[in-house]
């Protein structure tokens, strides 16, 4: 029992580390621009389809794929930042979730016709199929690496926001937008450059997702419920908070379906709606 | 100056941001029609000030007294009903109300009828009228009915005192109400509030010395979140300490 | 003085002209009575129009006047249209009372949950709302000994309205019924909207900051909107058991909150009818269109809304209003 405890626990902080990945992007880009982007899964979804063009099409093995998959997110979403969502900054919520919605929309049918609506299929290398004895419990070994990644990509954030002249940058951003711009920062750059990295760890987390969840074209709606509430609960603009709300996210969906399957669909609503009547900033936002 | 008069009062006000603090130990008096400025530097914590006065904020440690009762905990719209009023530095309108109906809104609420919904707005005859008089007391009669994010600015400025007073204020705290008004437009409104009626008291914040000098009958002067001084104007005029803190941020400037 | 008096406008006469009744309005009215002789076989999707309708109105309600974002508003239509069906299923069929109480009951669950809604904003005020929108859909399903779960709640039996009409096959009766209701709901709200409950909405929406600095506890004029607006919704559910006499599922269902904002949207929000022309395109379009892949209409929707954000942000109604020189 405590075995299966530990491994439904291990299973919930893997996929609340995923979520990490998809959502931690969409976090920092709301704390610092306020703008409500639904299409966040979208370019998840973009650089899961990617993915499985580059394995299938160009033969490429999988951990290939993953740089593409963040580089073609990154890429795309940049040129949608630059035309179209910038007009929208000063716009209502109402009008940023219209248009963003739409383009997910947009998406889903661009990608059934490209792809049909059935799932994507990925081939892993052996190392990552099967699992792996530890301490006497059998986790997945593709889990494992989902871990491992999410956390050196932790670290590469913290790091790169706290240790660096950009993202120090970025911080005044969100702290206080007007003060950023009075002080001379090119708050504009800074605003393309949070976003392509952002949109690029949704698409990477889509193409990591496809192991798990699977890569149909409702991927930007299905995942978007998910990263929002990591989102609000964690408290916008906060890599911490995502990372909270993510793992809790995470092992309360997993452990809900695995013990209490009857209302484990509803139980992650019913905790959030909680969460944000304490807390409207969420756990760990600030404004 | 005798206790009865006061009407608005602030004991040892706190607030900090952070390691910042803002606001340091402010007590202040404002008496019933009182024209007070209030002045310093940038950065001096003035608008903070008047945002702890009017419940925007809320301080760490102090008091506010409004007409001898504590209203330290009370929420913004409470303070507003008891007569407690503020504008704003930067226009804090309703863009696409007309001028008649953000101040019969502003009467509709102090009179509690807002909440009505089944009595048609145009029944609300004596809102509506008195709502008039205000308009026209600041010439904004003739603009009564024009969206306000078409008038000029200068017209908005003066919107932004038309609402404070629609709520009937007994205390009236003006954050820059000439900000960015030319010049000779922002003696004719220094004109309109210094007709304001007598009984009303008024702090206002203002940065052009000639206008402070002319129309407060007092002025508090504010440095670094503390009050440096308080006094008539021909001593804050002379006061070494005051010239300093201007001097010195000039130099800087 | 006497000069200045003369020009200006009489502030009365000019706020009692905005509540007027138009040419257009009552040429509306009437011609939504031409069904009946017109497209007497479309009498159900016309009856499925006025009941979206009455949907949008109740959201416009919120939304348009109020300016407060709610993705899950299917959540008190699918309550009210519960509720009807098991009012009438347990025994008691007669129309109109059970329409009184669904929506009495829509209501009382829309206070309560005003109770979480004033306390957030921006994404934090989507996610509530969408969070208790997909809630309830979960609890629906979850509690399918009472709601029939994903077969639907059967044995619904509405009697003859007044007791003499009965809901016939054509749809007559439902149209008119659906209709009637339709017409209160929007004589109900327009009353709403021309007082000065409906000023403080519209203050709301301009500038919630200032509310709060003239005096305005304006919390409780949410409450009381959103309220009202829920109580619409659910009577709008109960119109759709009652001329249907089966509940399915998806009256509650993300789906539902999403396409009545789309419909909102495409009229024009804060001006009533945009949201009953928004149900008609929408409705019309989507029944002629019904052949084609669902993922391909959802594609033209999502340029539609992409189109309209951009380019048309006042809706159809806001567009033509502009066309005709009209400021509103």
């Amino acid at each position: 029992m405590i075995g299966q405890i530990a491994i439904v626990l291990f299973d919930g902080f893997a996929f609340g580390m995923l979520l990490f990945v998809l959502s931690v992007g969409l976090s920092v880009t709301l704390g610092l621009m306020n703008f409500i982007n639904l299409a966040h899964c979208a370019f998840g979804m973009l650089g899961g389809y990617v993915a499985v063009t580059a394995m299938r099409q160009l033969g490429l093995p999988f951990v290939a794929s993953l740089p593409l998959a963040f580089l073609a997110a990154a890429a795309v979403s940049v040129i949608f930042e630059r035309t179209l969502f910038r007009r929208l900054y000063q716009a209502g919520e109402l009008n940023q979730v219209l248009f963003t919605i739409g383009l997910v929309f947009v998406a889903a049918a661009t990608a059934t016709y490209l792809f049909g609506t059935g799932q994507q299929p990925i081939q892993l290398p052996s190392w990552l199929r099967g699992s792996v004895e530890i301490a006497g419990m059998r986790l997945g070994a593709y889990r494992m690496f989902l871990v491992a990644v999410a956390l050196a990509i932790t670290a590469l954030l913290v790091f790169g926001l706290e240790r660096t002249r950009f993202g120090a940058q970025v911080r005044a951003a969100v702290d206080n937008q007007r003060v950023a711009q009075g002080l001379g920062l090119d708050v504009d750059r800074i605003f393309a450059v949070t976003f392509a990295v952002g949109s690029g760890l949704a698409g990477l987390g889509g193409a990591l997702a496809i192991e798990i969840v699977g890569l149909d074209p409702s991927f930007g709606f299905h995942f978007l419920v998910y990263v929002l509430i990591v989102v609000s609960v964690g408290g916008l603009g906060s890599v911490a908070g995502s990372f909270l709300g993510a793992t809790l996210l995470g092992i309360g969906d997993v452990a809900g379906k695995y013990f209490v399957p009857e209302i484990g669909s509803f139980l992650i609503y019913l905790i959030m709606v909680a969460i944000l009547f304490m807390r409207p900033l969420g756990l760990l936002g600030r404004r | 100056m005798s206790a009865a008069e006061v009407v608005l009062r602030t004991e040892a006000l706190e607030k900090r941001f952070g390691s910042l603090k803002v606001t340091r130990g402010v007590t202040l008096e404002l008496p019933r029609g009182a024209r007070y400025a209030l002045i310093g530097p940038n950065g001096a914590g003035k608008t903070t000030l008047i945002n702890l006065i009017t419940g925007q904020m809320r301080p760490d440690s102090g008091s506010i007294a409004l007409a001898g009762r504590d209203i330290t905990a009370m929420p913004t719209a409470g303070r507003v009903q008891h007569g407690l009023t503020r504008t704003f530095q930067i226009n804090t309108l309703f863009p696409d109300l007309t001028p008649i109906e953000a101040v019969t809104l502003a009467i509709a609420e102090r009179e509690r009828v807002a909440g009505q919904f089944w009595r048609p707005l145009a029944a609300h005859k004596a809102a509506i009228e008195e709502g008039f008089e205000i308009l026209r007391g600041l010439r904004l009669a003739d603009v009564a009915t024009r969206t306000t994010r078409t008038l000029p600015y200068g017209q908005q400025r003066l919107l932004e005192i038309a609402l404070a007073l629609a709520t009937r204020p007994k205390v009236l705290l003006l954050d820059e109400p000439a900000a960015g008004v030319p010049k000779d437009e922002s003696a004719m409104l220094f004109s309109v509030i210094a007709g304001l009626p007598e009984d009303i008291s008024v702090l206002f914040i203002e940065h052009d010395m000639d206008i402070v000098f002319s129309f407060a009958s007092r002025i508090i002067v504010l440095v670094a979140g503390a009050v440096l001084l308080e006094a008539e104007p021909e001593v804050v005029r002379t006061d070494p300490r005051v010239r300093e803190v201007y001097l010195g941020q000039a130099a800087h400037g | 003085m006497s000069e200045i008096a003369r020009n200006s406008p009489d502030p009365r006469l000019w706020l009692k002209q905005r509540s007027r009744w138009s040419i257009v309005e009552i040429a509306f009215w009437l011609a939504a009575l031409l069904p009946f002789f017109l497209f007497p076989a479309y009498l159900t999707l016309a009856s499925q129009i006025a009941i979206a309708a009455l949907f949008a109105v109740s959201v416009d309600l919120v939304l348009g006047y109020a300016g407060i974002v709610t993705l899950g508003h299917a959540m008190f239509f699918g309550l009210g249209a519960y509720a009807a069906g098991l009012i009438s299923k347990a025994g008691w069929g007669e129309p109109l009372s059970g329409l009184v109480m669904a929506g009495v009951f829509a209501g009382l669950v829309g206070y309560v949950a005003s109770f979480i809604i004033v306390r957030v904003q921006h994404l934090a005020l989507i996610m509530i709302t969408l969070g208790l929108g997909i809630l309830s859909y979960e609890l629906a399903n979850a509690m399918s000994w009472l709601t029939g779960g994903t077969d639907g709640l059967q044995g619904v039996d509405t009697w003859p309205l007044f007791g003499a009409f009965e809901f016939d096959l054509w749809g007559k009766t439902a149209y008119s019924y659906a209709l009637a209701g339709l017409f209160i709901g929007v004589m109900v709200c327009r009353r709403m909207v021309h007082s000065s409950f409906g000023l403080a909405l519209r203050g709301i929406r301009e500038n919630v900051r200032r509310m709060p600095a003239i005096g305005s506890d304006y919390r409780a004029h949410l409450q009381t909107v959103y309220a009202i607006s829920a109580a619409i919704a659910g009577a709008a559910g109960a119109l759709l058991t009652q001329t249907t006499d089966t509940v399915s599922l998806d009256v509650l269902s993300f789906q539902r909150s999403a396409d009545v904002v789309v419909m909102l949207i495409l009229g024009g929000t804060g001006r009533l009818y945009g949201g009953i022309v928004g149900a008609i395109i929408f409705l019309v379009a989507r029944d002629q269109l019904a052949g084609i892949n669902p993922q391909y209409w959802y594609f033209w929707i999502g340029v539609l809304l992409m189109v309209v954000v951009l380019v048309m942000p006042s809706g159809i109604l806001g567009g033509l209003a502009r066309l005709a020189g009209k400021r509103d």
